[in-house]
């Protein structure tokens, strides 16, 4: 088996390993923040630095840590960072802080975080573990706006704060259960794609 | 690169430091953070207070809380950039607006908890004379696209200029003069409440 080139290690979090629609890792901050998608772009940036903070620093210090406190200590980064994003957001963008509100503390337990952690940075050196970090990062930022788009263009007629249609738009997309029915439909969409290629590729 | 054995000591040592790091680099971050996120915090307080009220003074240095049913305040402590958060949080907080060193008005952070889904917070801001002068939601959890609607310049715009005296404060439903969103009338009730509470309060301080 050839080593998967930098290109293919990027774009795996996008499309193939994306952390929402294919790993459905982490759906908890997916569904709860994702009513506008400035809110999925906030969330998937301050995933996306986490992640990539971890893994930098997790494939760092991976050699000192004894296999039996390798999770403790994982999380302990892991928070640390989270802390430090809640921190900087609080300061300098008070008003999306008070959007994502709960939500940031937890990406503390979002799976894809420790996941990651892990899965990957502890098993490979800085810089693989970076680029994981970005891809992971980027996919499931593409994922939460896209998400995000989706519900506030159903639920509220606009897209980034924008209005589009006049009118008050689907009320259901706004609350919970329009997030797992975008969300259902989104995946079900990506499958269908994918099926459909691999069967031109190689016909039954 | 074979990783430490996991023996007594290593276990110690390696959780030990990762927590001491850590617990160092978030020490220097929080203090980092520290005069940006007051800041911040004050210019939210101010930004609320000026789209109320016209002043020309501080009103966040000269603010006090009343508490809800009596009509004996005390001043708040002043603790210059970080006083921003209250200390009872079931107060009202009055901020006087000054121009030129003369009283004209007063901002007023009051709340409902009658909303759907718990508190509605307000700013109101009052002429001398118990004249409205703008009415501001400063937090709520209301129902998105229902309760939120309270948010509204064509809701809260019904009340400026009115003197609470003269205007019932209730909904329509209630038999008074507020003009409900339909579908949001729990939403819309509580926030001609909390406008009524602050200038209930509002009057008490004037008599004093």
């Amino acid at each position: 088996m050839s080593k998967p080139s930098v290109i293919e290690q990027l774009t795996k979090g996008i499309r193939k390993e994306n952390p929402v629609f294919v790993l459905l890792l982490g759906l908890c901050p997916v569904l709860g923040v994702t009513s506008t998608a400035i809110n999925g772009l906030g969330m998937g940036l301050a995933t996306t630095f986490v992640l990539i903070m971890s893994n930098v620093v997790i494939s760092l210090i991976k050699g000192l840590i004894p296999a039996k406190v390798r999770i403790p200590s994982f999380i302990v980064v892991i928070a640390s960072f989270v802390t430090v994003v809640d921190l900087l957001m609080a300061g300098y963008l008070p008003s999306l802080h008070e959007q994502l509100g709960l939500f940031i503390p937890l990406i503390v337990v979002n799976c894809i975080v420790l996941g990651r952690a892990e899965a990957f940075a502890s098993r490979n050196q800085l810089l693989p573990s970076l680029i994981d970090g970005v891809s992971m990062g980027v996919g499931f930022t593409y994922a939460l706006v896209l998400l995000g788009g989706i519900r506030e263009l159903l639920g509220s007629y606009s897209i980034f704060g924008l209005k589009i249609i006049p009118g008050d738009g689907l009320l259901v997309f706004v609350l919970a259960p329009g997030a797992f029915l975008a969300l259902g439909f989104i995946i079900a969409f990506f499958e269908w794609r994918k099926s459909t290629a691999s069967h031109v590729k190689n016909p039954a | 690169m074979a990783a430490p054995k996991s023996s007594f000591l290593n276990l110690i040592l390696a959780l030990g430091s990762v927590t001491l790091l850590s617990a160092f680099s978030l020490g220097y971050v929080y203090e980092w953070t520290l005069e940006p996120i007051a800041t911040a915090k004050r210019e939210k307080q101010l930004r609320a207070i000026n789209a109320v009220v016209e002043f020309d003074n501080d009103p966040l240095a000269e603010s006090f809380e009343v508490v809800k049913g009596q009509h004996q305040y005390r001043h708040r402590k002043r603790k210059g950039q970080a006083q921003a958060e209250e200390s009872d949080p079931d107060a009202l907080v009055f901020y006087p607006a000054k121009k030129q060193d003369t009283l004209t008005s007063y901002a007023i952070k009051s709340y409902s908890d009658q909303g759907y889904s718990g508190r509605i917070e307000i700013m109101v801001g009052f002429e001398m004379d118990g004249r409205i002068r703008e009415v501001q939601v400063l937090s709520h959890r209301e129902t998105p696209g229902l309760g939120s609607k309270i948010t509204n310049a064509d809701f809260l715009s019904q009340f400026v200029g009115q003197y609470p005296e003269l205007f019932d404060l209730r909904v329509t439903k209630d038999g008074g003069e507020v003009d409900g969103i339909s579908g949001a009338t729990i939403s819309s009730r509580a926030v001609g409440e909390a406008i009524k509470t602050a200038y209930d309060n509002f009057k008490g301080i004037d008599n004093e």
